[in-house]
């Protein structure tokens, strides 16, 4: 029992972890239907910001809970940064033009930016900190959970809560809408197209920075490759709860996380990236719109 | 030009890089002696290199917006440098002739390693062309086309290693199977839409990679195949300076065939449908193409080239394991057909002459190589995205019933 719970929470802990980073995804695709391959990087780059910042604070002799604060924080803004500069680069131009265009810019950016992390950094794997503060209330069942999981979840569910009241209740919230709706539309109702296109970038790339800081210090250890892999599986969890749908996102997250979790303790881990995979090849064989998704037909 | 006003844009953006680059490239800790170094001259260059930038990206831009506002007005006639030279005979001749020439001479002129350095390129042509029909003409995105690389070179070398199969017959089934491969990957998801199919190339080229890497009793896992056999010709004892000789043009034979196959494809009845089917599936569909007997058909044939190129390229290292196939070489080879122009056979030649050749002659980059791929990819899809030598679109041109009137009165 003890067993089937650690691997329960092993995969809520990743399923969180994955959220985190679909969210983005997903957002961005409802609004520009693009697949922004260079997510998985933003999310790299929070971590790695979180990384420096925690080394010189910590070096400053900080106490480590302001440190940790501070570092997400900091990701969470350089992150926003670099979203929004992407979408000015190496997206907006290309607005209006064939989608295959798009994508291919998405990946060179993807490519670009790892390789200006392995640049100006290092290949070599990091040893990540972890500064979260372990709770007294997680001793007895620590082989369990650790408190970092327990951290990851909060945040998790916070970000959910937050992102859904500013879909639902904002003025920016119901602009996104409008502009994931009908785009030319939203723009004659006087909507700024680019304005809501660039905070969408800023939003999810804030939260795939969070993500950064909190898996790598999970993890412990961080390098330039991991935003990748991440970035990939995120991008199946959206697309198995429904692209474009945020609860889908979650959802999905939650269902590959688990999956995954007890596929590798029960049966092999040998192939728990093939794993993943496999089930999304499988979901857009029987399911392309996903689990929340509506199916939606072209029209002329 | 320089006003003002763009001055202060340009410091501005220069400014804001500078911001944005400033904890990764400036600051690098090193968590176990716990030091931080600090590379303020780093941050310099920055700022200089965004605000010279700046005034570059403007200026293309500018120049787009006008390219396309002439293009909508439609005043010019604006057929690109290197097409128009094709077509004509006082330059296409000698420039044929040149080319043979030296491709003739290559090996004999220059050292073994230049040769090897050749080979390799000319695979990337081979390959690059066989993409290009799957991205260019069918405008298909596919991530995981070195897969089917995989798939030839494996097959061939396991070929060997368990029943002795020659090169000659394995370049035939290692072809055969790449497209097997292709037909089976692209029955399920070539009804998806394209971005999806990104995502799902990609997903199987990876899981290729892991099952080869993983599959010790199948692949002998990440340790792969050493010793696989040369090409023979005809049971001759060749010396590595004459067998790399006869590598050589084996692949100029295999290149110059791809070049006829592609051409003659492209302008049949199936090449048609592929660009109309890229160009806008619904309408495609109501002029009565199935789509996806189209698309399956570029996919698998797109595979073949892979799967040929995969067997040339096991035949050429003599080892084979699966870090050679990477989702990164996917994309080298996507950049190859971006470069070079989709749906361009000049062009993807000239793009993997380029791409693959300059890197190994410009050794002292070559920690950039990845870097400059990336941006090539992003800057040629803003500001090119037909690529170096974009594929001339044959158009009919429709002389007004004015001007015929006015030629019929003189």
């Amino acid at each position: 029992m003890d067993y089937f719970l650690e691997l329960f929470l092993g995969g809520l802990t990743r399923g969180s972890i994955y959220a985190l980073i679909a969210l983005g995804y997903t957002m961005v695709y409802g609004i520009i239907e693009l697949i922004n391959f260079a997510h998985g990087e933003i999310y790299m780059i929070g971590a790695f910001t979180g990384l420096i910042v925690i080394s010189v604070l910590t070096l400053l002799g900080w106490n480590t809970v302001a440190v940790i604060v501070i570092a997400a924080l900091v990701a969470m803004i350089y992150s926003a940064a670099y979203g929004y500069t992407i979408e000015k680069i190496a997206y907006k131009p290309l607005r209006g033009s064939q989608r295959l265009s798009a994508l291919i810019s998405a990946i060179g950016m993807s490519l670009f930016l790892q390789n200006y992390v392995l640049l100006a950094q290092t290949s070599n794997f990091l040893p990540y900190p972890n500064l979260i503060p372990e709770f007294t209330f997680v001793k007895p069942i620590e082989h369990i959970v650790r408190s970092t999981e327990i951290v990851i979840y909060i945040a998790t569910a916070l970000v959910m809560v937050g992102l859904t009241v500013l879909i639902k209740f904002t003025r920016m919230g119901k602009a996104m809408r409008a502009v994931a709706q009908d785009r030319d539309m939203a723009m004659l109702v006087g909507v700024d197209v680019n304005r809501v296109i660039s905070f969408t970038f800023i939003i999810g790339s804030s939260i795939a920075a969070l993500g950064g800081v909190l898996v790598a210090s999970h993890i412990g250890q961080v390098n330039y490759y991991v935003g990748f892999i991440a970035g990939i599986k995120a991008f199946v969890a959206a697309v198995l709860g429904g692209i474009g749908s945020m609860p889908g996102a979650v959802l999905g997250s939650l269902v590959l996380g688990w999956t995954e979790s007890f596929f590798t303790g029960y049966i092999s881990s040998d192939y728990e990236d093939v794993f993943a995979f496999i089930f999304l090849v499988l979901i857009l064989i029987f399911r392309p719109a996903g689990i929340l998704g509506r199916s939606q037909t072209d029209k002329v | 030009m320089m006003t003002l006003q763009e001055i202060k844009k340009s410091l501005f953006t220069s400014l804001w890089f500078m911001f944005l680059t400033f904890p990764i490239m400036v600051i690098k800790v090193n968590t176990i002696e716990k030091t931080i170094e600090w590379r303020w001259e780093r941050m310099a260059a920055v700022g200089l290199g965004a605000f010279v930038l700046s005034f570059v990206w403007r200026y293309l831009i500018q120049r787009k917006e006008a390219g396309k506002k002439r293009a909508e007005v439609g005043s010019e006639d604006n057929v690109p440098l290197i097409p128009r030279l094709m077509s004509d005979r006082r330059f296409y001749m000698p420039g044929l002739m040149a080319t043979i020439v030296m491709v003739v001479a290559f090996p004999f002129v220059f050292s073994l390693y230049q040769t090897n350095v050749m080979i390799t390129a000319l695979i990337y042509v081979v390959v690059g062309l066989g993409l290009n029909i799957v991205v260019g003409l069918a405008g298909l995105l596919d991530l995981g086309y070195v897969a089917f690389y995989a798939v030839g070179a494996y097959s061939y070398a396991l070929l060997n290693v368990h029943y002795g199969v020659t090169f000659w017959m394995a370049l035939p089934i290692g072809a055969a199977l790449a497209f097997l491969f292709g037909i089976l990957l692209g029955f399920p998801v070539l009804r998806l839409r394209g971005d999806y199919l990104a995502i799902v190339t990609l997903g199987f080229g990876e899981i290729i990679r892991l099952v080869l890497e993983n599959w010790n009793e199948f692949s002998f896992g990440p340790s792969g195949i050493a010793n696989i056999p040369k090409p023979g010709l005809f049971g001759l004892d060749l010396s590595l300076q004459q067998s790399t000789t006869f590598i050589y043009f084996l692949m100029i034979g295999l290149a110059l065939m791809t070049i006829f196959v592609v051409r003659r494809l492209q302008d049949s009845r199936i090449g048609r449908a592929w660009i109309a089917l890229r160009e806008d599936e619904v309408a495609c569909q109501a002029m009565g193409i199935d789509k996806t007997r189209t698309k399956l058909s570029a996919f698998a044939l797109g595979a073949t080239w892979a799967g040929m190129g995969g067997v040339v390229f096991a035949a050429k290292t003599t080892f084979i394991n699966p870090t050679s196939f990477t989702i990164w070489e996917s994309i080298i080879i996507l950049c190859v057909v971006v470069l070079g122009g989709m749906g361009s056979i000049l062009g993807v030649i000239v793009g993997a002459l380029i791409l693959i050749l300059l890197p190994e002659y410009l050794r002292a980059f070559s920690e950039f190589r990845m870097l400059i791929f990336g941006v090539i990819l992003v800057m040629m899809m803003v500001f090119r995205p037909g690529g170096i030598i974009s594929d001339v679109r044959r158009t009919y041109k429709f002389e007004g019933l004015g001007n015929k009137a006015e030629n019929r009165g003189e």
